[in-house]
């Protein structure tokens, strides 16, 4: 057992600090640490940085342009990139989609997408969920109907992020009504432009637009944009659910925002004198630390076993990761919220435009609070999760 | 980075496992509690016999020179299988201080008796009020000619009842919570003037409440610097904190273990009650509590390797935290999985649930070490 680091290790740190340091884009970074949403234009920005770089698509396998790191290196580099803090990159496209084409796509489908996915070319959205199909996602109804040459789709997706930049969407439609729910499932990739899908913007508690709600009517795919094999579906998308267990814990997000908590505590006054002076306040702080660094090393151990025996059978401790992971990101911006105090009320009529330079340093608080409320309940929501380890791990 | 044990540390592991494994299951235990002191001189001897006693003594000492890790490897083990034994006393906290203070005349007199099992320890400590602050004494260690005499009241000192030797802290200057003028010595339980009160304590283990009149001690008596052994001190009580962590992480997992198993075979409303998801999603919690608790466990024991003391006390304190936390979710949902006969003295998981309790109280709770991390700027 040894916590430290190599010293390759420890250079490569320093190699991903120095590259980000350099090259994202000052504004992008401040509106993160703000809490604010990102234009289309600065995300896509940024990735192409870096996608140029080589570390687009850093876990894929490397003949389709993965870098070939150690399981502790993509590690130091997710921590670095969450708590820097920059854009990750697209999850729908590089850490989902990506990995589905190139493990279980046709030749042509790999050349066809994977470079457009890597430079964000093509920006993918997940058509998973529906109105009736959330932790029960097997029951979904969206169905696709095989004619002549094509597939022509009807039904409705919900919850899909950034569906309103989205240029493809991969999506889980019935295939076959008479087998068993999980069996009658297939993974067909489309055109968010094509004729007859509808997307329909839904603003959240927080004021922001992130999800949307898909309508598809008699959408025409043609029929080589299956993935796979006819009513697998299912089992890519657990393929698909499976990849960047260890991504989900976001320990570097959290890093990040307890810096600005201290940050911001150092400078708010309560009592008549700063907020982190207050020995309650300073003990919450401390408990919230301890409990992301008991997830960090969680985390470690999760990265290390990977390391050793490939990929398979996950670590047990996997499990704790998106439970722990989201109760700490919710943690976090309950201590920012506690910070400012009555200075969380005022809300930003301009959103995130930055043209109300005045309420920049409180603006996103309440708004980032509660937006964290998602992050229990997106992913498989903690519940499930609880499910998950009682059935996987204890069975019970 | 790496969380895996070496081909030797997997042997100690094996070996320890299988020792407790055929002598320590829970009937075997209520009958060790009946012996003298409260503990079996014959499984003592055996972990001699392993060389469990002197694992963590140099090989120039005798002994087999582990580290951290060993520890954390035996104590994990000691607690799965709940022991009455006094290795914390005697070999973490005895033989830490021996380790890193002795002379090696005091190494020569008391180390080879520790390895061969013949003899135990004690760490005389705590005081009425001194709660869980390390420099708050006020036993006192006075010179006369070349030795010292001591005076004082210490409490709950665990195997005091049996301990042929007691590691006493005590003020040779200064006054009552100054951190400096204290040390560290070594006395004899059979020594004039030293009286005890022993009792069994709420986990099965027994202590006692130990008075010191006028004991005279020799020159030899002390470790390390009798004026100025603080730092020294929190060395040893902060690898006390580490090993209670493993030990507390082996009781997390047995409690878990026992209660899965106990749900999955008591039926209610003619199902297994494990089937029902509010119990499950319960267990799920304690298994995601326990897990962060091996975390810090293994934190904790690197930790014990930090150059800076600061670093490494603030670590353990952060350690001490989440396990305290942890252990108290286990252990009261443990009881409350198992209904009524969780209740019950004649059941294993409400012993398992004692000593979790006990642990938490033992050099310093969750707030102590909560305060402790807080005002030593936090851990990010």
């Amino acid at each position: 057992m040894d916590l430290a680091f190599t010293k390759e290790e420890q250079a490569f740190r320093e190699e991903v600090r120095t590259f980000f340091r350099g090259n994202v884009p000052p504004d992008t970074r401040r509106k993160l640490v703000e809490g604010r949403h990102l234009s289309k234009d600065e995300m896509v920005t940024w990735w192409r940085i870096l996608n140029k770089k080589g570390w687009g698509t850093s876990h894929w396998p490397t003949q389709y342009g993965g870098t070939g790191w150690s399981s502790v290196q993509h590690y130091i580099f997710n921590e670095e990139l969450q708590s820097y803090p920059a854009p990750q990159p697209l999850a729908f496209g590089v850490s989902m989609v990506g990995p589905v084409i190139y493990t279980f796509g046709n030749e042509e489908q790999k050349k066809k997408y994977l470079p457009r996915i890597a430079n964000v070319d093509d920006w993918w959205c997940q058509g998973f969920s529906e109105p009736g199909s959330g932790s029960d996602l097997a029951s979904l109804k969206t169905k696709a109907e095989r004619k002549g040459h094509k597939w022509i789709i009807n039904g409705q997706k919900t919850w899909t992020t950034l569906a309103q930049h989205a240029d493809m969407i991969f999506c889980l439609c019935r295939t076959d009504n008479n087998a068993k729910k999980q069996m009658g499932i297939s993974f067909i990739v489309f055109s968010m432009k094509s004729k007859g899908v509808t997307v329909r913007p839904i603003q959240t508690i927080d004021g922001g637009v992130e999800v949307n709600e898909v309508f598809f009517d008699d959408v025409e795919v043609p029929i080589e944009n299956l993935i796979g094999e006819e009513n697998k579906g299912w089992d890519y998308a657990k393929f698909l659910l499976g990849n960047e267990r260890t991504g989900i814990a976001r320990v570097g997000v959290s890093k990040e925002r307890l810096r600005r908590i201290r940050d911001l505590a150092s400078k708010v006054e309560s009592g008549g004198k700063p907020i982190i002076q207050d020995a309650t306040f300073r003990e919450k702080l401390a408990a919230c630390e301890i409990e992301l660094k008991a997830l960090e090393l969680t985390q470690l151990r999760v990265v290390a076993d990977e390391g050793k025996h490939g990929k398979g059978k996950p670590n047990p401790a996997s499990s704790v990761l998106k439970i722990k992971g989201s109760e700490i990101q919710q943690t976090t911006t309950e201590l920012l919220m506690e910070v400012i105090g009555p200075f969380a009320a005022p809300y930003d009529v301009h959103g995130d435009d930055g043209s109300n330079e005045a309420m920049d340093w409180t603006a996103q608080i309440a708004p980032s609070y509660f937006n964290n409320r998602k992050v229990s309940i997106y992913g498989g929501s903690n519940e499930i999760q609880r499910n998950i380890i009682a059935k996987a791990v204890l069975g019970l | 980075m790496d969380f895996d044990l070496n081909e030797e540390q997997r042997l100690l592991k094996d070996s320890i496992d299988g020792l407790l494994t055929d002598s320590y299951d829970f009937e075997s235990r209520k009958k060790y509690m009946k012996e003298k002191g409260g503990w079996s001189q014959a499984v003592w001897g055996k972990l001699a016999e392993q060389g469990l006693l002197g694992l963590p003594f140099s090989e120039a000492d005798g002994g087999f020179g582990g580290g951290g890790v060993e520890t954390m490897i035996v104590m994990e083990a000691l607690g799965k299988a709940l022991v009455l034994e006094p290795y914390l006393a005697t070999v973490v906290i005895g033989g830490g201080f021996l380790r890193h203070a002795g002379s090696d005349a005091q190494k020569a007199a008391h180390v080879p008796g520790i390895i061969d099992g013949s003899k135990t320890l004690a760490f005389a400590q705590l005081e009425k009020n001194s709660r869980y602050d390390l420099f708050d004494v006020t036993t006192t260690a006075k010179k006369k000619g070349d030795g010292w005499v001591i005076d004082g009241e210490k409490f709950v000192v665990l195997n005091g009842e049996n301990a042929e030797t007691l590691v006493v802290t005590a003020r040779t200057k200064g006054d009552r919570r100054d951190k400096s003028g204290i040390g560290v010595f070594l006395v004899p339980a059979s020594a004039k003037g030293v009286t005890k009160k022993s009792y069994p304590t709420q986990d099965g283990l027994h202590a006692a409440d130990i008075t010191f009149t006028g004991v005279e001690v020799g020159a030899d008596a002390a470790l390390g610097n009798p004026d100025d052994s603080l730092a020294l001190i929190e060395r040893v009580v902060d690898e006390a904190r580490v090993a209670l962590c493993a030990e507390a992480v082996g009781l997390m997992d047995e409690s878990l273990k026992t209660t899965v198993e106990y749900i999955k075979t008591r039926k209610q409303f003619g199902v297994a009650i494990g089937s029902f998801q509010s119990l499950q999603h319960r267990a799920s919690d304690m298994f995601v509590a326990a897990e962060q608790a091996r975390s810090m466990s293994m934190f904790a024991t690197m930790a014990g390797d930090f150059e800076d003391a600061k670093e490494r006390s603030n670590a353990i304190a952060a350690a001490k935290v989440q396990i305290g936390k942890s252990l108290k979710y286990v252990g009261q949902q443990a009881i409350q999985l198992h209904g009524g006969i969780g209740m019950t003295m004649e059941a294993k998981i409400g012993h398992y649930f004692k000593r979790l309790t006990m642990i938490e109280n033992s050099f310093g709770d969750t707030d102590y070490h909560q305060r402790r991390v807080a005002d030593g700027g936090g851990l990010i």
